[in-house]
């Protein structure tokens, strides 16, 4: 098992016919993913050929596609501008899970696409401005590179894409049950609560990697979470002490404001929750190895 | 996006939220025009009020009442030029006088942990609304906005409810705060502040001063946003690096850093203070950010904005190729460092992983440049980075 996302999974792609849509999609199948459609208003009834000899059909709509292959997760590519619309669309046609890559998303779209969804009560969203999450050697909903690391028994959660890579190819040799990037704006559909409670209830899960940044107090509350709910343990890894204040680094979420949101009280709140805090990825890295090597002991 | 409270004044106008006359001066002569014209719809009196983007103008002397347009015009000369907290004021906004008989405080903002919006609202305005939330809670009114439904009628009354206004200031401050949340919604904000929101002697509500943030990434819906940029304040290598479409942050430390990722980048920059502890203290002198999937032009494009900062004494390139191909950053670092030439010569630590990495390493190796340093770890790279630094 995994969490989110499994062997099972039948994956649509939203944005399938654009550059980045078809580059990701042939990356997807390449890793083994059962990528079963695509979604083109425009290009509905076609078929896009991948390398390696899959036929992968296009739909006019989610509802479609969704009916006609029995998809139950879309990743969405589309551009910023139309992103809300592609996702409301798929949080309408009722798909489990969606998940949102595009970057630049405005924060309006995200927090009336988020309390639609959340109304609805059908549909979690990952994203916006992710890499999606993957289940190694299952499937691969995004855009995460498969070939870093096999599947394992450590769950990984974070808001960085790159941080995401790193932290998979430091500890490869272990694997990952899933990894899954939530993104770093300042609303996003799964956080990293959801992502911690899940893999606490993953029986596939021993340990789980919990990666954070300055911004927001998203890592405190998951904090206080896993001092009362987590029971696995949990290593954390916070970027952006050297970040100045009011400046937004990168990710839209990333800012520190006046004293909050800053990294060094992300730490101190994991440390007293008892999340051991890995001063750099390495470091982080070489904690959760030795919490493998004693749970294989 | 932050706005001048001059700017947050005009968007507060578009949107009917009520607000005095106010116009903007950058020369004590243009104050005192504008305190002649402005100042006669309320008896001669003005407000000078210094246009910068932090907290704490009045206690800073950059908030004077002028009675005549000849004492707007010496409070103006004392202002500008003023250094208020680390901002220098180029700018006054000459505001109508008011008669205050009360000051409230109103914000809408993002609730990131809840992932709707916030209203906040107080009968005690006009004083550090952070202050008043840790002294006295209750004094402070925090109402969940569904971003899907916003403040209509019934929101604005649960919100001045809760903040105890009598039935009488209620009923007026209520069609406020819905003109408050057009703009919110309507400019795409992710901040709308008002502190404070008066009551004159008059019995009328009055926004006093704005603080208003836009969301960048909403300005396709908004075209006439970008003309809102404080261009003169922008860092020139901010700007440039803007213009090629690079997420940079200039910060004053003395190795250059470039990643793709923003959080690996915010780690290379702590990384690499870490280890300049042992070298006298190296800092990273900037945030770049190439992002996924960059060509070899973009490379180059970074590593030129990195260069053209004298600050900068060592470089380190920290890439993990997801998307990013290493060998498309060799090449960039090649070819940036050919244009270059002989005349630079400050070293650059590169250290690649992931997609490509043995064709990239294998760049790097073959044209086997004087300046280029290939090492096998982020740790290990961000410590010769800031010893070479700390060498210079």
């Amino acid at each position: 098992m995994a969490i989110f996302l499994t062997a099972d999974s039948k994956v649509i792609v939203q944005g399938m016919t654009g550059s980045e849509g078809i580059k990701h999609t042939q990356r997807m199948l390449r890793s083994g993913t059962d990528v079963v459609g695509g979604v083109n208003p425009r290009k509905a009834g076609t078929t896009v050929e991948f390398e390696g000899g899959t036929t992968v059909p296009v739909f006019g709509s989610v509802a479609e596609a969704m009916a006609a292959t029995g998809a139950d997760v879309s990743v969405i590519f589309v551009p910023a501008a139309f992103t809300k619309a592609a996702a409301l669309e798929a949080v309408d046609a009722g798909i489990p899970l969606a998940v949102v890559i595009t970057e630049g998303v405005a924060v309006k779209d995200t927090a009336e696409l988020y309390n639609y969804a959340k109304d609805k009560g059908t549909t979690r969203i990952i994203g916006p401005n992710c890499p999606g999450l993957i289940s190694p050697g299952a499937a691969n909903a995004g855009i995460i590179p498969a070939d870093i690391s096999g599947p394992g028994r450590i769950g990984l959660v974070s808001k960085s894409g790159t941080l995401t890579y790193q932290m998979m190819y430091e500890l490869r040799d272990f694997g990952f049950s899933t990894g899954v990037g939530i993104g770093g704006d300042p609303i996003i559909g799964t956080t990293h609560i959801d992502c911690l409670e899940a893999f606490q209830n993953d029986p596939d899960t021993d340990a789980i990697v919990m990666i954070g940044e300055i911004g927001g107090d998203a890592e405190e509350r998951a904090a206080a979470y896993i001092k009362d709910h987590v029971t696995k343990p949990v290593v954390g890894y916070v970027a952006g002490f050297t970040a100045p204040e009011g400046k937004t680094m990168g990710h839209a979420g990333a800012i520190v404001s006046g004293s909050s949101g800053t990294a060094q009280a992300k730490k101190d709140a994991l440390e007293a929750a008892g999340v051991k805090v890995g001063k750099t990825p390495s470091e982080a890295a070489q904690l959760m190895r030795e919490i493998m090597q004693s749970l294989q002991a | 996006m932050d706005l001048f409270e001059y700017q947050a004044r005009d968007v507060f106008e578009k949107h009917g939220v009520p607000v005095l006359a106010g116009a903007v001066a950058t020369t004590p002569e243009q104050a005192r025009a504008a305190a002649e014209e402005i100042g006669a719809k309320s008896g001669g009196v003005t407000v000078v009020k210094a246009q910068v983007k932090t907290g704490g103008r009045g206690k800073a002397g950059g908030v004077k009442v002028a009675k005549s347009a000849e004492e707007a015009e010496q409070l103006a000369a004392q202002i500008l030029g003023m250094d208020i907290k680390g901002h220098t004021v180029k700018t006054v906004m000459i505001a109508q006088g008011a008669r205050i008989a009360e000051e409230y405080y109103f914000s809408i903002l993002l609730d990131r942990a809840n992932r709707t919006y916030l209203a906040m609202c107080s009968k005690e305005g006009g004083m550090d609304i952070e202050q008043l939330a840790v002294e006295r809670p209750d004094a402070l009114a925090r109402v969940a906005v569904d971003p899907n439904v916003g403040i209509d009628d019934a929101k604005a009354r649960e919100i001045v409810e809760q903040a105890g206004f009598d039935a009488k200031t209620a009923a007026k401050i209520e069609p406020v705060l819905k003109t408050l949340w057009a703009v919110y919604r309507d400019e795409d904000a992710t901040l709308v502040e008002v502190n404070p929101l008066v009551r004159t002697e008059d019995g009328d509500i009055v926004a006093l001063d704005g603080k208003v943030s836009l969301d960048a990434n909403a300005f396709f819906r908004h075209p006439e946003h970008e003309a809102l940029e404080d261009k003169a304040e922008t860092d020139p290598l901010e700007a440039a690096a803007k213009e090629k479409d690079l997420n940079y942050v200039k910060l004053d430390g003395s190795v250059g850093i470039i990643g793709n990722g923003a959080g690996l980048v915010m780690s290379t920059l702590d990384v690499v203070a870490y280890a300049g502890e042992e070298f006298g203290g190296q800092k990273p002198a900037n945030f770049l950010d190439i992002g996924g999937g960059a060509s070899a032009q973009v490379m180059a494009d970074g590593l030129h904005i990195i260069l053209s900062d004298p600050q900068v004494k060592s470089v380190f390139v920290n890439v993990f190729g997801g998307i990013t191909a290493c060998d498309a950053v060799a090449n960039g670092i090649v070819g940036a460092l050919d244009a270059l030439g002989d005349e630079e010569d400050r070293p650059l630590v590169v250290r690649l992983d992931g997609n490509n990495v043995e064709e990239g390493r294998r760049i790097l190796a073959e044209r086997n440049h004087p300046r280029v340093i290939i090492e096998a770890t982020m740790d290990g790279a961000a410590r010769r980075a800031a010893e070479l630094a700390s060498q210079a």
